[in-house]
């Protein structure tokens, strides 16, 4: 089997490209670090590749509202491509400030085809800060996500200051009747934040952390997988450590994250 | 008087919805006694943009996010239900990001260029309604803007509708053309030479252009330096740049100058570097040290293939002036010091420490006698830079795991606000070494980054001035963190690997004026062409130009065989590059401008003619008392009350609004444990390739200093090497920085203090074996103004050194963090507890309750080096054979406050006897407990590894004094098996926490 390439954009502030890139790596894909103007430049760059990654970041500042100005960007000079490129047997990855961008491009939830108009919003925090901590979230087992496949629940660092999710009712209807939203927050006992805090860091409408495509080859979300992936990076690892130490078990190299990027390398074999 | 500039249009965005900030605004006004009913915002763009209506129109829908915003165009947002409207917006020539972001997506959507200066002004409206009155709204008003950058405008609900809203006005900068070059005549008397020193060259209506912060002395070498060697008078140019390169802040004049008969080599040379030199030396072929002192930061052996490198900055009287706008600028210029480290180095971590007045003490100061003077009052100062720390490092993708906040009221004429990057960088770039820059006869001098406007103008030299009322305002600048961090990827992840430079340094302090000339050192000359420099906007003179400390630039020097990639490079990443000159060896620096050579000077004269001082000092008579108290009585409460101490108590707020997980390389955090206790020390894995960690940690103790200043700096070295040992690292791959702030440093009685530091310096570093890498100080952080009833005041920092810690850990999964893991855990005390509470929290604690000020004492900690390098070792190998299951490093509030924060962090009893402590002669419970005696840890042990463990520390002070419990019930019984303290997790943890929750 060859190896699926990913293309992880950067520039302008994003900021996440890198470990990002050694997720996909480490799941076994070949990535890429391209920056916009050279996808500009050079559109059909983006053919070759199966996976496009918008990572987390601060893409011109959050200025103007998180992740806006990168989707203009990408509206006003690649929405042709971009449009191509999820008509294939394509995945497209947007973390973060990624999914603030796929959000405002539209092509998150994508209930009405590819027009580049948001339909939801990821806005202000609850609390108005910056907020940087790790959550738990559930998987929607019903939700058709490919990113999501086999994942019951994580734990998992968000770190972001507009990340509370809204859709106007007759959206939010479509988004849970069709079971897009693929994660939501959860209380350490695996019942629902109920959009308290801090369990649900942002004030999210129905707890939601993540959405995805009608088809689920198009996942957005708050947390951050790559800063998950590896048992060093929890927030708990050194209880858990002395823990296992204590039982005779050896000490984890992986966490939870890194199954996301597995589930979609595997999507490829 | 120009006309004021209007804009074309005015689109205002607004929510359909509630705006959550609106919310947030009133609740913040509703906690400071205002009566707030509700706050609606808009986000106002003035355009002065010629386009038609339509395109106006599809231009503001992709400014709003539709599904929760609308706009309007040319027509006021009227909100339902408000009483008065405050409009907020910059002052011409203010860095306005926002503004900056949108003229760049308007370009990109008209696909025209826009013009740099005119075209695009952001404002912020805040709509109120409430109980309030013309009074009121202006003290809100007040709150929100600080008129040093801003610009406000109030209006009733009756004025806006009457004027239409709030108006068309724009802050386009109007400065009268540039007055040129002015020869500067030093053919005059010696008063007349110290006031062109201290208040700086006349302009020609009579006014001052601020200071040169040059004595008679330099002055004199100056003159005669003109008028022997060049035989002519310097022009206004020659002189600011020979300011910015002699001041305080560039040359380190008083750590520069002869201290004494006895240190003819003076602090640096003598205490500093030597300490460095010597231990190098003594570690042979183990010397980890890869560049020290010479570059931006300092470096060391990361592994085989890669340096890590770290440098710590103070950005204070900015940070004074306006907190947010200094602390962004901070960071975000401290991180240029790892970017202009060897030929560039990615940041992969900051550090942040800030000294502060008490938040809630609301008593004015005034700079001189009026009203409008009044000092930012220590909350906005906390908020302000606490806010500017988080947007800088944030938005620039750099975790921010590390720091610290210390409060006593002598920061409140000046905070200090401390900054630190470290960087990582491959020994290795385009097969040559990183470390060596070489800038080379013949090399363009390029500029990239930002453009250059009047912010910053004598930064360097207002550092060496106390701050008062003839501070100027252009010291004060707002950082731009998008625009560096564009500039930033394109040099260290691709320009540097491609070798398309020779060399590169940071514009900081003196802006190029210091920047090419000391690039210029590696080759021996320079040739500028002034016009050539991209500006903000028109009129800047050309020193204005030459010394500006515009923010975001970085100068390189690049051969001409690579200009043209370096620059295409650049212009494909959205970063401006400029050629503004060549690199020489003529051995003099060389400025035209319009044709005009209007700079001229021996490069040795600028670098090397600043004369050296010899400085005496003085030991100071005054007497310190002893303090005596006796035990309290109610140890309960006292344990309560230290907890919540503002130089005790959690941090948490912002330990969780700085991302410290971006870039995937978080391995212990700032809030550890289920309990979230803020930790003194933190662990990062820069290369996620690399089972390497770097361990960040600080020690610093100031209320010691007004004891003696030796053992305050030696407790400070002690506790940021230990804090640093109880995470993982080794005191064999572990290298220390010092930042010291100072006082009224003219003083003798201040140099002395400072003289005192530095020989522990040396003594502490060498006896620990852990070098210097870099340092910086600053050392006039005082306050000459007014008390609340106009009474001259004299406010003083407490002397303050920062002793900052980088060691390297070979396996991430040994780092132990400090919270208590499982019931049944032995809890072990390391190292001596002595009768130490000099100095203490825990005076200052008595003595605020019983007195109403400070208790300071007599009794400081003392540091036993030789002892404590042995334990440190043996805690060194406890961790590494995995023994300890967590480990606090003892320092301020001493063990009780220790043991408080492992049992939180674990959420966790315990039980605690003091008796259990060997060899102990004190017979007092408070001191045994809050006694700050140093090289000391609070360990717990898995049960199973009580013999090792114990085996590990034979023949060392190490006392088995309690057990981890189930539950929540936290006890310490007292010398006479008393239990003293009796309280819950639950409780300690509300005590810890609830000081800052409300921030």
């Amino acid at each position: 089997m060859t190896k699926p390439a990913t293309l992880v954009l950067t520039g302008y502030g994003i900021n996440c490209e890198e470990e990002t890139a050694f997720a996909f790596n480490t799941a076994g894909s070949s990535s890429k670090i391209i920056h916009i103007n050279d996808l500009i430049e050079n559109k059909n760059i983006l053919n070759e590749f199966q996976i496009l990654v918008f990572p987390g970041g601060f893409s011109y500042g959050d200025d103007t509202g998180s992740g806006k100005a990168l989707a203009n960007r990408m509206k006003n000079n690649l929405f042709e491509e971009i449009k191509r490129f999820i008509e294939r047997d394509t995945l497209t990855l947007g973390i973060c400030n990624g999914f603030q961008v796929l959000v405002n491009l539209g092509l998150l939830p994508l209930l009405d085809g590819f027009d580049g108009t948001a339909q939801t919003a990821l806005e202000y925090n609850k609390s108005f800060r910056y907020q940087c901590r790790w959550v738990d979230v559930m998987v929607e087992k019903d939700s058709p996500s490919i990113f999501t496949k086999n994942i019951e629940r994580m734990h998992i660092p968000v770190a972001h200051g507009e990340g509370n999710f809204y859709a106007p009712e007759g959206t939010i209807d479509k988004i849970e009747s069709m079971n897009l939203v693929s994660m939501r927050y959860i209380k350490s006992d695996g019942t629902r934040a109920q959009t308290e805090f801090p369990f649900n860091p942002n004030g999210s409408m129905n707890d939601i952390a993540s959405i995805c495509s009608p088809d689920g080859r198009i996942l957005g979300m708050m947390p951050h997988p790559e800063r998950g992936m590896f048992f060093t990076q929890r927030d708990d690892w050194t209880l858990l450590k002395e823990k296992y130490i204590r039982e005779g078990k050896d000490i984890p190299v992986y966490s939870d994250g890194i199954t996301l990027f597995n589930n979609a390398v595997n999507y490829f074999k | 008087m120009p006309q004021p500039s209007i804009a074309k249009f005015r689109i205002e965005v607004f929510y359909k919805k509630d705006d959550p900030r609106g919310a947030a605004v009133g609740d913040k006004f509703n906690r400071l006694g205002y009566s707030i009913d509700k706050v609606y915002l808009a986000d106002n763009y003035l355009l002065d943009i010629d386009v038609n209506e339509n395109d106006i129109k599809s231009a503001a829908e992709t400014l709003i996010q539709p599904v929760t915003q609308n706009y309007s165009i040319n027509n006021p947002y009227n909100p339902e239900n408000f009483d008065y409207c405050i409009e907020i917006g910059f002052l011409p020539g203010v860095t306005d990001n926002i503004s900056h972001t949108v003229r760049e997506s308007l370009e990109d959507f008209f696909k025209k260029k826009l013009d740099n200066e005119k075209s695009v002004f952001y404002t912020t409206c805040y709509f109120f309604k409430g109980n309030l009155n013309p009074d009121i709204i202006y003290s809100i008003g007040k709150e929100l803007y600080n008129p040093l950058i801003h610009r406000i405008k109030i209006l009733s609900k009756s004025e806006y509708i009457s004027n239409g809203g709030m108006g068309y006005e724009i802050p386009v900068v109007h400065i009268a053309e540039d007055s040129g070059v002015d020869l500067v005549n030093l053919s005059i008397d010696d008063e007349s030479m110290q006031i062109l020193g201290r208040e700086g060259i006349a302009n020609s209506d009579g006014t001052r252009r601020g200071p040169l912060a040059l004595d008679l002395l330099s002055m004199n070498i100056i003159k005669e330096y003109f008028h022997n060697k060049e035989k002519r008078e310097p022009t206004d140019i020659e002189l600011e740049s020979i300011a910015q390169t002699w001041s305080e802040h560039c040359k380190h004049t008083i750590f520069a100058a002869a201290i004494d008969d006895d240190t003819p080599g003076g602090i640096y040379k003598s205490y500093i570097r030597e300490a460095t030199a010597r231990i190098r030396k003594e570690k042979g072929d183990k010397d980890f040290c890869v560049s020290v002192f010479t570059d931006n930061s300092g470096g060391i052996d990361f592994d085989e293939d890669f340096i890590i490198s770290d440098k710590v900055e103070t950005h204070n009287s900015p940070s004074a002036l306006d907190p947010f706008g200094g602390a962004i600028t901070g960071i975000v210029g401290v991180n240029r010091d790892s970017i202009g480290f060897g030929m560039g180095a990615k940041p992969v971590a900051n550090r942040f420490g800030f000294c502060f007045a008490d938040p809630e003490d609301e008593v004015p100061v005034y700079k001189n006698k009026s009203e409008d003077s009044k000092l930012l009052s220590p909350r906005r100062i906390m908020e302000g830079v606490v806010h500017g720390v988080n947007a800088g490092g944030n938005t620039s993708g750099i975790p921010t795991p590390q720091g610290f906040i210390y409060f006593d009221k002598r920061y409140k004429g000046k905070p200090l606000v401390f900054v630190g990057t470290i960087g990582l960088m491959p020994k290795k770039t385009a097969g040559r070494s990183s470390v060596e820059k070489n800038a080379m006869d013949g090399d363009n001098i390029i500029v990239v980054g930002g453009r250059v406007g009047k912010d910053g103008i004598h930064g360097a030299t207002f550092s060496s001035e106390a701050l008062s009322s003839g501070s100027p305002a252009t010291a004060v600048q707002i950082g731009d963190p998008i625009t560096q961090k564009k500039l930033s990827d394109a040099i260290v992840k691709e320009a540097r690997d491609a070798g398309l430079y020779n060399s590169i340094t940071d514009n900081g302090a003196g802006g190029l004026s210091c920047s090419v000339a000391e690039m210029a050192k590696e080759c021996g000359g320079f040739v500028v062409d002034l016009e050539n420099i991209p500006l903000k906007y028109h009129g800047l003179s050309p020193w204005q130009v030459w010394v500006s400390e515009s923010q975001e630039r970085m100068t390189l020097s690049v051969p001409d065989s690579k200009t043209d990639e370096f620059i295409s490079l650049m212009n494909k990443r959205g970063v401006e590059a400029t050629i503004i000159g060549k690199f020489t060896s003529s051995g003099r620096g060389v400025v035209r401008y319009k044709n005009n050579e209007i700079f001229n000077l021996d490069l040795d004269f600028l670098h090397d003619g600043l004369p050296k001082r010899n400085l005496y000092t003085e030991k100071p008579e005054a007497e310190i008392k002893f303090a005596a108290f006796r035990e309290p009585e109610d140890l309960n409460e006292v344990f309560h009350n230290m907890l919540s101490r503002l130089n005790i108590c959690s941090f948490e707020y912002i330990s969780s609004q700085y991302d410290h997980e971006v870039q995937g390389g978080s391995v212990t955090k700032p809030l550890q444990g289920k309990g979230r206790v803020n930790s003194n020390v933190s662990v990062i894995r820069p290369l996620l390739s690399s089972d390497r960690g770097v361990v960040l940690s600080q020690g610093l103790y100031p209320s010691y200093s007004d004891i003696d200043t030796y053992w305050m700096a030696a407790c400070s070295i002690d506790t940021a090497i230990r804090n640093a040992v109880s995470a993982g690292a080794s005191i064999d791959h572990l290298a220390i920085l010092d930042n010291f702030c100072w006082c009224d440093s003219n003083n003798p009685f201040r140099l002395w203090q400072l003289k005192n530091a530095a020989k522990a310096c040396y003594d502490f570093a060498v006896a620990y074996g852990t070098p210097y890498i870099s340092g910086k100080d600053s050392m006039f952080n005082d306050f000459k103004g007014y008390d609340e009833d106009f009474n001259e005041i004299n406010i003083s920092i407490p002397p303050t050194l920062l002793i900052s810690s980088l060691g390297v850990m070979k396996d991430i999964t040994k780092a132990v963090t400090i919270d208590f893991k499982f019931p049944g855990d032995l809890i072990y005390l390391v190292g001596i507890t002595g009768d130490e509470t000099g100095g203490s929290e825990y005076n200052a604690y008595i003595g605020e309750k019983e007195q109403n000020e400070k208790f300071t004492g007599t009794n400081i900690p003392k540091v036993n080096a030789g002892l404590s390098k042995r334990i440190y070792k043996a805690m060194e190998k406890a961790i590494d054979e995995r023994l300890a299951a967590s480990c606090i490093s003892i320092e301020r509030g001493g063990l009780a406050v220790a043991a408080a924060k492992s049992a939180i962090a674990g959420m966790l009893g315990c039980e605690i006897k003091l008796s259990k402590i060997n060899n102990n002669d004190i017979q007092r419970n408070d001191i045994l407990l809050y006694s700050e005696s140093q090289g000391r840890f609070l360990v717990s042990v898995n049960p199973d590894n009580k013999g090792k463990f114990e085996q590990i520390f034979s023949g060392l002070p190490v006392h088995m004094i309690g057990t981890v419990k189930p539950g929540a019930v936290f006890t310490i019984e007292g010398i006479a098996g008393k239990k003293i303290i009796n309280t819950d997790i639950p409780e300690i943890d509300y005590n810890y926490k609830k000081k800052l929750k409300k921030y």
